[in-house]
């Protein structure tokens, strides 16, 4: 099957089995790769009401068709299972090396079921799988793991670890993969945990069949050229999105405070220049990117000597703004700390800036953390609760579930500013006077992440008072940037550059045959995403609109200070959005896809579970 | 043209590897790629690129003279050669790289494509003749 490596790989972890099947046909025809097969498989094959802790989810994995192929960004993989953060539809992408790897060693998805009786890793190197012993790995952390898997196994290999965070199911435990890159929200990585699955080691040497091998080298080219030629290929790449820093303060959308505010004072002092000037030892791509935005670092203090990949710009947001660290070395050694624990550092800046509010209000007392405090700007107060949450010691072990279920415990009006979405923490875009963020936060699948709808730059371009043609934009969003995640290809060309998304479908069609334009394309995109929502729609009970709102800091409290003061989204106008979001994707009231919008997106095989929940 | 590199260019991306099997055997494979790129990570956290230089060393070990200079570019001929992989142990920077579907091993043959699209200009003409596309 051109583009396609052509088996699927499937390992039971309980029975220490696996088998190798070839690739249905109809699964590459309807969903092509990546999260679309996550998301059809976890459908198909998870059973409803599954403990996401229990043997019976899944963790799948899945490269795309134009993973590992010659084009710019091809090196994209995703995870999936039933998210133990949303309780629902759960997935994670990761870059690096890993997802061609496992094309090159035979696979276009890998599903790992069941539950080891004792730690292990998955050991892949070509058709030779086998389920190894851990016990050593274990209680390591991330990059020390595959730091040690590599000198076992030899450079060739690549590997997806989880740290102490993942051991002890954290519910926001990330996999880690090549030294500082994170497949990082909805908990994948405790998924990974709960299975006594320590790591994945990949090593291939296969050839992924191609349509027409000539025309694909000829293609690629012409795509590597035109990236060349793009001014955004000299002036973004040396401080990467780090350099969106500036930016989104200028706007008043960086999260501060644990999101009390919009501006922070100090971001000159984490920015990417700040990165650039002060720390960064080379930059660090992806598998066939052209505009690598690894920034890989070093800081040598008294304190401490790390090296790290990072900080990236959702890092200095929720570590640099929301918990006030106002250095690049400090947002960088907090950065390692989360990596080697395992813990995503999106929602681990959050849940710690969540708790250092809670602090400052005397939700939580010196007396609860041993004496000490815990203040916002102190980076020892950072790492000291981030080591509780990972090994679940005390406090921790309630912010080890996330700001949802910590309010839940702490009570007196923290659920007000626990910032997330489905359970899953915000990422770094204030979005109080940004329509179209606000709602792609309030909509994304897999809770209060930008990844499937960054529409900041929409919202400032076309007037941030203005709802119209919000809804619109965001749904639009949410089609293209999953679609590259069912390609597995990185968006960053497209985003940053201005790379043409016309590239995509000739290249497409040069690797798997298929004759398909950009909007047929997007037709699946749409197939999945109301997949997604039925899947959460049948796993979590009682979900649909209600489950689509903010915090309600964002409705109530007029932003504090800043380019943005006085600037909040009343509930009334967040209804408004919902509403038309609704009315566009052909769901009701509820959000519940109708039987005909099902119909629509070719997902007729789901309409039987959806129509009792319909009232 | 003389191939050389500046490793603290390279950003490890592999594009160089993928280009050079796609161009040569017809195949996405940067398994079957002519060069080497390693990272050195975690500490100290930089890459190494490793070219053929055409030093000949691999000629000169060659039981059934399968490797032949022309105008100083070392060529292997793929149906003469035996697959007794001496070159691979004579070859001093280690990129006669071998493939366990192929018999004989992986040589560069100076096409300068790793050079034209490495979109880091990590992989140079040494005589400046041939450039990164768009230079």
């Amino acid at each position: 099957m051109n583009g396609y490596a052509g088996n699927i790989l499937r390992v039971n972890l309980t029975n220490r089995t696996h088998s190798i099947t070839p690739l249905p046909q109809d699964l590459a025809d309807n969903f092509l790769g990546g999260r679309g097969f996550v998301a059809k498989l976890m459908w198909d094959e998870i059973p409803p009401g599954a403990d996401p802790f229990g043997p019976e989810n899944k963790v799948i994995i899945s490269p795309g068709p134009l993973t590992g192929v010659f084009l710019p960004g091809a090196g994209k993989l995703e995870f999936g299972a039933k998210s133990p953060a949303t309780g629902g539809y759960g997935d994670s992408n990761v870059g690096g090396h890993i997802s061609p790897e496992i094309k090159y060693a035979g696979f276009d998805a890998i599903i790992i079921e069941g539950i080891a009786d004792e730690p292990v890793y998955l050991f892949i190197d070509d058709f030779n799988i086998e389920i190894r012993p851990a016990a050593e790995l274990w209680g390591k952390g991330a990059l020390e793991s595959e730091t040690l898997l590599k000198q076992d196994l030899g450079d060739e290999f690549q590997i997806a670890t989880i740290g102490p965070a993942g051991e002890n199911k954290v519910l926001f435990a990330c996999i880690s993969h090549d030294f500082g890159r994170q497949a990082g929200r909805t908990g994948i990585g405790a998924v990974m945990g709960s299975k006594n699955l320590k790591a994945i080691a990949v090593h291939g040497t296969k050839t992924i069949q191609l349509a027409d091998p000539v025309a694909t080298l000829e293609k690629g080219k012409e795509m590597f050229a035109a990236c060349f030629e793009k001014p955004g290929f000299e002036e973004w790449t040396p401080q990467g999105t780090a350099g969106v820093t500036d930016w989104v303060n200028e706007i008043g959308a960086f999260p501060t405070r644990n999101f009390q505010t919009g501006y922070f004072p100090k971001h000159k002092d984490i920015n990417g220049e700040a990165l650039m000037r002060k720390i960064k030892v080379t930059d660090k791509a992806c598998y066939s990117c052209p505009i690598p935005c690894g920034k890989y670092s070093r800081v040598k203090k008294a304190e401490y000597d790390i090296h790290v990949e990072g900080p990236e710009y959702e890092t200095i947001a929720l570590i640099g703004g929301n918990t006030e660290i106002d250095n690049i070395e400090d947002c960088a050694y907090a950065n390692y700390i989360l990596d080697e624990l395992g813990l995503d550092s999106i929602s681990g800046g959050n849940v710690v800036g969540f708790a250092m509010e809670c602090f400052e209000k005397g939700i939580i007392k010196s007396e609860d953390i041993s004496g000490r405090s815990l203040k916002f700007g102190s980076v020892e107060d950072f790492v000291w609760l981030s080591q509780e949450i990972a090994y679940r010691r005390g406090i921790g072990s309630v912010l080890a579930d996330g700001v949802r279920e910590a309010a839940k415990v702490f009570g007196q009006g923290s659920e007000k500013f626990a910032i997330h979405v489905k359970g899953v923490e915000w990422s770094g875009y204030e979005a109080r006077y940004a329509p179209a963020m606000m709602l792609s936060y309030m909509t994304a699948d897999v809770g209060a992440h930008h990844n499937r709808s960054w529409a900041i730059t929409f919202d400032v371009a076309t007037g941030r008072d203005k709802l119209e043609g919000k809804a619109q934009r965001v749904i639009e969003l949410q089609h293209i940037r999953p679609l590259f995640d069912m390609l597995c290809l990185c968006r960053l060309q497209w985003v940053e550059l201005g790379f043409e998304l016309d590239w995509y479908p000739q290249i497409f069609k040069a690797v798997t045959g298929k004759e398909l334009t950009w909007d047929d394309l997007l037709a699946f995109s749409e197939r999945v995403w109301n997949l997604t929502r039925s899947y959460s729609l049948r796993e979590i009970e009682g979900f649909g609109r209600s489950f689509d709102y903010p915090p309600a800091r964002f409705m109530e409290e007029p932003i504090p200070d800043g380019p943005t003061a006085g600037k909040y989204m009343p509930k009334e106008v967040i209804d408004r959005l919902l509403d038309e979001y609704y009315k566009l994707r052909g769901w009701d009231n509820n959000g519940i896809p109708s039987a005909a919008q099902l119909k629509k997106v070719g997902l007729g095989f789901v309409e039987s579970t959806i129509a009792p929940l319909r009232k | 043209m003389r191939l050389t590199t500046e490793s603290s260019r390279c950003s490890g991306c592999k594009v160089c590897l993928t280009i050079c099997a796609l161009s040569h055997f017809q195949e996405n494979n940067p398994k079957k790629g002519a060069l080497k790129v390693e990272g050195k990570f975690p500490v100290p956290g930089v890459f190494e690129v490793t070219v053929c230089n055409q030093c000949g060393a691999c000629a000169d070990v060659c039981p059934v003279d399968a490797i032949t200079e022309k105008d100083g570019v070392y060529i292997l001929d793929r149906e003469t050669c035996i697959g007794c992989m001496a070159c691979v142990s004579a070859c001093p920077l280690n990129v006669m790289i071998v493939h366990p579907a192929e018999t004989a091993p992986i040589k560069c043959d100076n096409c300068g494509d790793c050079v034209r699209y490495c979109p880091r200009e990590a992989i140079l003409d040494a005589d400046g003749i041939v450039k990164r596309i768009g230079r």
